[in-house]
This record gives structure tokens, C-alpha cells and sequence, in this order.
């Protein structure tokens, strides 16, 4: 079958990759590159634990084309954390106890990050409303907004250092 | 769940796209954000012989207002560039009530509503707004340009006007007049469901007497419903009481909805009675 090699920058790190044009992005993260962070639930871009940031922008992964990321970039869950410094965003979750099973953990993780790129101060409904695209099976949305909430509080006393 | 082979075009010119178009017709599917036509691949609904990605394509994504205050929203102009316009909440109240209603988030990052016209899905939400608001769409192919109004390019549910070898480039609102009257009011089971009904509302005000009106209903029929009926009875009203009761009771009389899991007929049809008169009660109103 007809492959094409792409380019995509990967979590800050440039990728040759070949791709059949059907593989959908997921795929190429979890079994092309080995970044099994992402996850799949649903595979109807219903439950957004594949999301992932496509030019800094929050994407569901299963419902988008490998091929198209040529030329761009993606960040997953695993590009997050600094070396062995957390991002504030996988602290929040830390303190605020806001994982059960962890399977929507890294979605709702990228959701939180695309929102406090673009709004460093939100309030708790533009958490809610920001997340409303990630379900979490285990229903723990109460401390999942707590913990971004704080992730924006400890990004802000960053700022102001 | 993966889609069946197909081979992969990402053009960079729109001449090279409708290249594509014109040889492959029938065979070929647009692909632009994805988000109806990736689930559609992968259940395998569709199985296009090529898909040509129009996202490099230049000078698409933009939504702005033209020197004769047509607003003008490109084939890339996503959801949520139109959720965050200044421009939408400035001058166009009901499309600034439908951008944050349509999926969720995450999909609207990458959906587009040129796209979601042409999925033309009954359940869609934008084409019901471009129906209210006497929108059109701009396509381009061999023949060149031609603007088809909103009423005539939905013709069937997932069917539109376009021939096979024609791109939908732009949606068209034109300017609105006098004081602006708009919402759009939809009823979801959950944050990024499909509406069980929606009611979008655009109204003009000169003089204190309606001179323009636009109603249109989401869900409740095998394609979105413009209520000229009702639309009628508003225009010359001063939308008193008395009009927008009887706007309402012709919209719902318009609604051909079913019972389904989303609720029973008759729930749907009153859900629109409400809504209209709701949206004609409590929208938002400002001075164009
Ligand atoms: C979880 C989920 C929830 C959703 N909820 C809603 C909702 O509440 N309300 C709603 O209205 N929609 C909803 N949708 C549908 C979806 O958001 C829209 O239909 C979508 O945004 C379409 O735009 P797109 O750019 O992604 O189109 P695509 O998926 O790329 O294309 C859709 C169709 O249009 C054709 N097409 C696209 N662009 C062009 C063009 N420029 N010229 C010619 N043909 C073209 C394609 O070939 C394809 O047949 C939902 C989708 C998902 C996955
Ligand atoms: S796996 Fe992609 S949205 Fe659920
Ligand atoms: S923690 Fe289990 S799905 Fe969210």
C-alpha cells in the first residue's frame, strides 16, 4: 500500500515517519512512536481521552489523519512534564486527587493545557466548559476542575516571580 | 476502526484542488476539519477513492465583514475562531448564540461551518442560523463562481447543491439592518450532543416595526425548516405579545419532528413553541 513519508515535530522533537494516508493520528502516537499516554475510548470523538495538541491546539486524535500532521506540531501528555519537573497541570492533578482509573486522565490533561495557554486565569465555569469535551467514565469532574484551577493559581505565582 | 485505503491529496492551490475535483468527481471526497467526515470514513459510511484535504489550502480561514458589510466566512474559518469573534457578538447576535453550541470544544477546533453545511445533516445547527439570517454559499469549479442562497443548498438530508466537481469556498450573511433582534436556543441531553430541538431567531427593527424576519428550526424534520409562515406574521408586528404567540404556534405547526431517544413528537414540538417565543422575548437586541 502507497505510504508517504511525513515530517511532524513530535513533543518538541522532529519525526520521519511513513504513513499509510488512512492511519489516523492515535495509531501513529501509540503504536507508530510508542507514546501510549494517549489514549482511545470511544473511537467516535465522543470521549476526547485521545486529545492531544495539534499547533498548540486541543485535537481528538482518533479524528484526525496522521498524514496531516506533516509539517506540524503535536504535543501528548508525555510532553508535558519538563525532564522530571511536572507541569503545573500533572501537579494540580497530583494534589488535588483528581484521577480514578486514569484512562481520561491524559485528555482531560491536555484539554486543562490548551485552556491555560489561552487563558492563564479562567474561572471554574471556563474549566467546566473548557473540559466539556473529555468524559470521565468514573465521573470524578469535581476534582479534575479543582486541579486545574489550581494549576492556573500555581502558573500565575510563576508569572509573578 | 480504520477507514478503507484511499489515496491522499493535500493541494496548495485552489486550481490544483478543482484539478482534482474535475477528475476524480463522484470518486472524491473535501476533506476539511474532519470531524463529520473522519467518523464517516471510519464506520465506513463513506469510501471515497481520494480524499483531497483542503487545509493547505491558502486564504480560506478567515470570517470578516465585506466593504458592503456582507459578512464572509471562508471554507477554513473554524467554530471556534467564530466562538471567539468580537465581530459575531458586535453585529450578529444569533450566530454569536450558536458558535458555542455546536459539538464541544475539542471538535470545534477543527470543524468548520462551510463543512457542516455541506455534511448538511438534518440535526446541523449552523444551517438553521444561515437559513434564519437569508445566508448564501459561494462555490467555485470548471464554470466558475455561483452563489446558491441557503434555502436551495440543502436538498435532502446529507445531500447538497454542489456538483461534483464544485467547492464550497464561503458562506454569506448579509448585513443586517436597523435594530438587530438574534438567538439561537437548543436543547442538548449533554454538552456536545445534537440538538433534540433548536430555534434560531433573526429579526430587523426600523421604526419600531419588524421589517425583516428569519426563523428557522434544527432537529425536528428530515432537513432544517425556514418558517416563512411565521416569518411572515412578524414582519410589520411591532413583536408584540400577541405576534411573536402566533410566530410560535406556526413554528411548531412547521416542525415535522419523530419520537426517538431523544424525546416523543409532541415533546419536540412544544420544546419549538417555547424556544420561539423565547428567543423573540429574550434575545439579544442591538443597533447595527
Ligand atoms: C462528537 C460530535 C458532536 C457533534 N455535535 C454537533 C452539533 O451539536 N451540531 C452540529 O451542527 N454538528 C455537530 N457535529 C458535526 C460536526 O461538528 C460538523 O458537521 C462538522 O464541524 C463539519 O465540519 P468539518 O469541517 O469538520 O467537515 P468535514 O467533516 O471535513 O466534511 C463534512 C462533509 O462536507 C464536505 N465538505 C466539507 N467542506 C467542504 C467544502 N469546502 N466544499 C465541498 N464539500 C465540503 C465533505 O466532503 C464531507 O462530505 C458533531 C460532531 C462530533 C464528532
Ligand atoms: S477515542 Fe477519540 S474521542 Fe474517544
Ligand atoms: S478517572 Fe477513570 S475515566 Fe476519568
Amino acid at each position: 500500500m502507497e505510504k508517504r513519508q511525513i515530517k511532524v515535530t513530535v513533543n518538541g522533537e522532529p519525526r520521519l515517519v511513513d504513513v499509510e494516508p488512512r492511519l489516523l493520528l492515535v495509531h501513529l502516537l501509540r503504536e507508530g512512536l510508542g507514546l501510549t499516554g494517549t489514549h482511545i475510548g470511544c473511537d467516535t470523538t465522543s470521549c476526547g481521552a485521545c486529545t492531544v495538541l495539534f499547533d498548540g491546539q486541543p485535537v481528538k486524535s482518533c479524528t484526525m489523519l496522521a498524514v496531516q500532521t506533516d509539517g506540524h506540531e503535536v504535543t501528548t501528555v508525555e510532553g508535558l512534564a519538563k525532564a522530571s519537573e511536572l507541569d503545573p497541570v500533572q501537579e494540580g492533578f497530583k494534589e488535588e486527587h483528581a484521577l480514578q482509573c486514569g484512562f481520561c486522565t491524559s485528555g482531560m490533561m491536555m484539554s486543562a493545557k490548551a485552556l491555560l495557554m489561552e487563558n492563564p486565569n479562567p474561572t471554574e465555569e471556563d474549566v467546566r466548559w473548557a473540559l466539556s469535551g473529555n468524559l470521565c467514565r468514573c465521573t470524578g469532574y469535581q476534582n479534575i476542575v479543582k486541579a486545574v484551577l489550581w494549576a492556573a493559581k500555581k502558573m500565575q505565582s510563576e508569572a509573578a516571580v | 476502526m480504520y477507514p478503507s485505503r484511499f489515496r491522499y491529496e493535500a493541494p496548495r492551490s485552489l486550481e490544483e484542488a478543482l484539478d482534482l475535483l474535475k477528475t476524480y468527481g463522484d470518486e472524491a471526497k473535501v476533506l476539511a476539519g474532519g470531524q463529520s467526515l473522519i467518523p464517516m470514513l471510519k464506520l465506513r459510511f463513506a469510501n471515497p477513492e481520494i480524499l483531497i484535504d483542503i487545509n493547505n489550502l491558502p486564504g480560506l480561514n478567515y470570517h470578516r465583514e465585506e466593504p458592503d458589510g456582507t459578512l464572509a466566512i471562508g471554507a477554513l474559518c473554524r467554530h471556534r475562531d467564530l466562538e471567539r469573534s468580537q465581530l459575531l457578538k458586535a453585529k450578529y447576535p444569533t450566530m454569536a448564540a450558536a458558535a458555542p453550541l455546536v459539538a464541544d470544544p475539542i471538535v470545534r477546533t477543527r470543524g468548520t461551518l462551510v463543512g457542516s453545511l455541506c455534511h448538511a445533516d438534518p440535526q446541523g445547527d449552523w444551517a438553521s442560523v444561515l437559513l434564519a439570517l437569508d445566508g448564501e454559499i459561494v462555490a467555485v469549479g470548471p464554470q466558475g463562481r455561483r452563489t446558491i442562497p441557503a434555502v436551495d443548498f440543502v436538498v435532502g438530508p446529507f445531500q447538497n447543491a454542489l456538483n461534483p466537481d464544485e467547492l464550497a469556498i464561503e458562506a454569506r450573511v448579509p448585513a443586517p439592518k436597523g435594530t438587530v433582534l438574534g438567538h439561537y436556543l437548543k436543547l442538548e441531553r449533554r454538552v456536545g450532543d445534537f440538538a433534540t430541538a433548536g430555534v434560531a431567531v433573526a429579526v430587523e427593527i426600523s421604526g419600531g416595526k419588524v421589517t425583516r424576519a428569519g426563523i428557522a428550526l434544527t432537529g425536528v424534520g428530515a432537513n432544517n425548516i425556514k418558517v416563512t409562515a411565521a416569518e411572515q406574521v412578524l414582519v410589520g408586528s411591532s413583536l408584540d405579545a400577541r405576534s411573536i404567540e402566533e410566530a410560535a404556534q406556526l413554528a411548531a405547526d412547521a416542525a415535522e419532528p419523530k419520537s426517538d431517544h431523544r424525546g416523543s413528537a409532541a415533546y419536540k414540538r412544544h420544546i419549538v413553541r417555547t424556544f420561539v417565543v423565547r428567543a423573540l422575548s429574550s434575545g439579544q437586541r442591538q443597533a447595527a
